[in-house]
């Protein structure tokens, strides 16, 4: 048939049609005539399908012109094996018509495995999840999100990545040409800069118009997201490159990848930064975002060995292991006022750490470092930056700075340092070592003796709840899935023994609440495939943002022990409104209205029940817990989700 | 659940550090290290507090929001503050320290807390059961 004589109508007439009536299919098909006039081939005359679905009388009746969609290899499927080249494990994300065409070939053509569908019921969760499995797994996976709307709901998780430097890998729908839009919803649905939107907290986006250029531009973003400082990275995928035929199959490639090597620091200021160590008689290392590897915990654990000297974690990551006789992170303040050499790796605050900032009826601030105290600073945070979201804290002021990335630099800084240290010198930081270590031993003590307080108290104090948990997980292979901090007061950082970098995955990043419970089940999802056990203190209020992560959990059988830390409030809102009162002299007892969850209290084993997961409370009695924690194990060994509230103490 | 301390996250727990500086002030206020200025401005009290009236006290610690960073059971946070019962400060150090404060805890003045209040609370402070010894606790071994 000449192209010329061809009928052809697409989807959007053909759904104008039988929604519109007669009008409309008249501007339709005005449309489509201009459309099909151009020089682009129609899909059936590039690849017939072999077996084409439905006919195009069975369709639309009797239309004037019908474009034939029907093909067995259309372009997504390319950019399905774009992700199973990169080793994409799963796509997250909550379905969107922007990327049927996607969705369809992940789950048909790519048979749903490496990359796997997971079904999100909010995009804040898929973007969640992606950031939990990120930690655990040292890697992104997938989100697809749609268009406008969804990239709305995913911001929020993505500038929280974005601001812990998280790789996610995002996959946007939209619909460039307006000529292929349906008419009605994609239009809201479809926006000419989709990326926009998320531009000041990605690292890097792309609109491919080719599938050679999506299979570029996708391993590109990969390599992207994955270089230090690592950061979400958005792809557009234009519906009509989804949905259309592959016209050169045999032509299209896909690059290899490979990742780049992250930025160590220069040979002469590591020097420098060593001499400084070896010669300092009160160091102290600082480390936050520090390791984004095992090998960095092992390397950290090197650096302070031969240095002697005590770590202040400030636990963005798995960093240091707590019961390690140099963590001294529960005297972090004495430490630094007392240091005469101050290193930060990775600090994501180191003004903050190195200086006091109090905001009540008065502001001040000032330096709680000694006079001629050297800060030396390693972090690729002065590498990359951008200039509207605030993420960059106070300017601090150090005396080496190192732009690199710490983990990388610390096998030159490790060599470096004990080339410099003397068999005289060692004796003096060995002597050091071992005050630390008996001073360590008093901490761990102490601890244990301010969890006593309240021990009884219902409801439940944070630090019993920590030890009843810990003394039930610590003969397995946990892994915390929650930040510990405010909410749980920092117990499990210090009664638990953290020693495997998998073991804690540190917080948000922006402290954008709604985090913790998809995160938590995008690091047990990494987790599931090791066995471990992963636990979750899972806050109240942040649950409540996108609670059907539980439903995801179950649905996909994640194993995950979720104990919620239910204290009825916004907590830290509690205390804003408190200081607002006091500041202003008005009272302090109306603090609780609009900060807090309660009247009527929410059942929240009820709510993970009504999902399929297993759930019990709510736990008033602290007596209860440990049995409680021992049957909800169980259930997660059998590899399902479990709940159980909590009724806990603020904090 | 805790959101953010608004902008500043230097009031989270990975902003640790300054909170512990202003805890760590707070408690060697609470240990008895009090000056005297801070003595010299308050009130005159038994420090049994056997005036107080420890029921009233716990209605008033509730209200009034002292639970919010010490715990209900006067337990403390490391990261909002220090334990404050079952055996709190000498009563004239504790109002001293509640008028004007240091570190992050916010004051309370006699208009919003007064003195027969304080006195009640600290009896309520006093009333807390004493804490278990950490080595019977299988727990925490």
């Amino acid at each position: 048939m000449a192209k010329s004589k061809k009928v052809s109508v697409d989807r959007r007439n053909f759904l104008k049609t039988a929604a519109a009536g007669s009008v409309g299919t008249l501007v339709a098909k005005t449309a489509v005539a201009q459309s099909s006039a151009a020089t682009h081939p129609t899909p059936h005359s590039v690849r017939p399908s072999s077996t084409p679905k439905m006919s195009k009388e069975a369709e639309a009746g009797d239309p004037e012109r019908v474009e034939v969609l029907t093909t067995d290899r259309p372009g997504s499927d390319f950019m399905v094996d774009v992700f199973k080249a990169l080793g994409i494990e799963y796509i997250c994300a909550n379905p969107g018509s922007s990327f049927r065409g996607l969705q369809e070939s992940v789950v048909n053509y790519g048979g749903n495995k490496s990359p796997e569908f997971i079904t999100c019921c909010h995009e804040e969760s898929a973007v969640g999840m992606a950031h939990g499995y990120a930690k655990i797994e040292g890697k992104p996976l997938g989100v697809f999100a749609h268009s406008t709307v969804g990239l709305q709901h995913a911001s929020m998780a993505i500038f929280n990545a974005y601001c812990d430097r998280v790789p996610v890998y995002i996959v946007l729908g939209n619909s460039i040409d307006v000529t292929k839009r349906r008419p009605g919803v994609e239009w809201d649905h479809s926006v000419e800069d989709a990326a926009a939107m998320v531009r000041d907290y990605t690292k890097w986006d792309d609109l491919p118009i080719s599938l050679q250029h999506f299979a570029e531009s996708g391993v590109r973003a990969y390599k992207i997201a994955m270089t230090p400082p690592m950061m979400p990275v958005l792809l557009v995928a234009d519906a009509e490159l989804q949905e259309a035929p592959v016209r050169d199959d045999a032509g299209l490639r896909i690059p290899k990848l490979t990742l780049a090597t992250p930025p160590q620091g220069d040979s002469g200021a590591v020097a420098e930064a060593a001499r400084l160590l070896v010669a300092a008689e009160s160091p102290v290392i600082i480390v936050d975002r520090t390791a984004r590897t095992p090998a960095g915990v092992t390397r950290l654990i090197e650096l302070a060995e031969a240095l002697q000297a005590p770590v202040v974690d400030l636990a963005a990551r798995m960093n240091f292991p707590t019961r390690h006789p140099l963590n001294h992170s529960d005297n972090a303040r004495d430490l630094i006022a007392q240091a005469d050499v101050i290193l930060g790796l990775e600090v994501v605050d180191l003004w903050g750490a190195a200086n006091s900032y109090r905001d009540q009826l008065h502001r001040t601030s000032h330096p709680i470092t000694s006079e001629g105290a050297k800060l030396i600073s390693i972090t690729v945070g002065d590498l990359y930056m951008k200039g509207n979201y605030q993420d960059i804290q106070r300017y601090p002021e150090v005396d080496l700075a190192i732009a690199a990335d710490a983990e990388a630099t610390l096998p030159s800084l490790i060599e470096a340092v004990n080339r410099l240290i003397t068999s005289d010198r060692k004796a003096v930081l060995d002597a050091r070592g071992k005050k630390l270590a008996e001073d360590r031993q008093g901490l761990l003590n102490r601890a244990r003796t301010q969890a006593t307080y309240g021990w009884d108290a219902s409801p439940i104090t944070t630090a019993r709840l920590s030890a009843e948990l810990w003394a039930q997980i610590k003969d397995k292979d946990w892994s915390l899935v929650s930040d510990v901090a405010p909410g749980m007061s920092n117990w499990p950082l210090r009664l638990w023994a953290f020693e495997k970098h998998y073991q804690f995955i540190g917080g948000a990043g922006g402290y954008g609440v709604g985090y913790g419970a998809p995160s938590a089940v995008g690091a047990a999802l990494a987790n599931r495939k090791y066995g471990r056990l992963s636990v979750n203190i899972q806050c109240d209020g942040d649950l409540m943002y996108a609670p059907g992560i539980l439903w995801t959990a179950a649905h996909h059988r994640i194993p995950i022990l979720n104990v919620m830390h239910n204290n009825r409030a916004y907590h830290q809102e509690v205390m804003h409104l408190q200081r607002m009162g006091n500041r202003h002299n008005r009272g302090i007892d109306r603090a609780c209205i609009g900060t807090t969850i309660n009247n009527p209290n929410i059942d929240f084993a009820k709510l993970a029940q009504s999902m399929g997961v297993h759930a019990e409370g709510p736990i008033t009695d602290p007596n209860d817990l440990g049995p409680a924690i021992a049957r909800a194990i169980a259930v997660v060994e059998r590899g399902e989700p479990a709940l159980m509230d909590v009724i806990t103490q603020p904090r | 659940m805790q959101k953010p301390f608004a902008n500043y996250r230097r009031h989270n727990f990975r902003r640790c550090i300054k909170c512990i500086s202003a805890l760590s002030i707070v408690v060697v206020l609470f240990a008895g290290a009090n000056s005297a200025a801070q003595v010299a401005s308050a009130p005159k009290r038994n420090e049994n507090s056997a005036a107080g009236n420890a029921e009233n006290g716990k209605t008033i610690y509730v209200k009034d929001g002292c639970y919010e960073c010490h715990g209900r059971a006067g337990q403390g946070s490391r990261l909002s503050g220090p334990k404050i019962g079952p055996q709190p400060i000498p009563f004239p150090t504790f109002v001293a320290y509640i008028r004007s404060p240091q570190g992050q805890m916010p004051p309370y003045t006699s208009k919003v807390l007064s003195d027969a209040e304080l006195a009640d609370v600290y009896a309520f402070l006093r009333s807390l059961p004493k804490p278990p010894d950490p080595k019977g606790i299988p727990a925490l071994n």
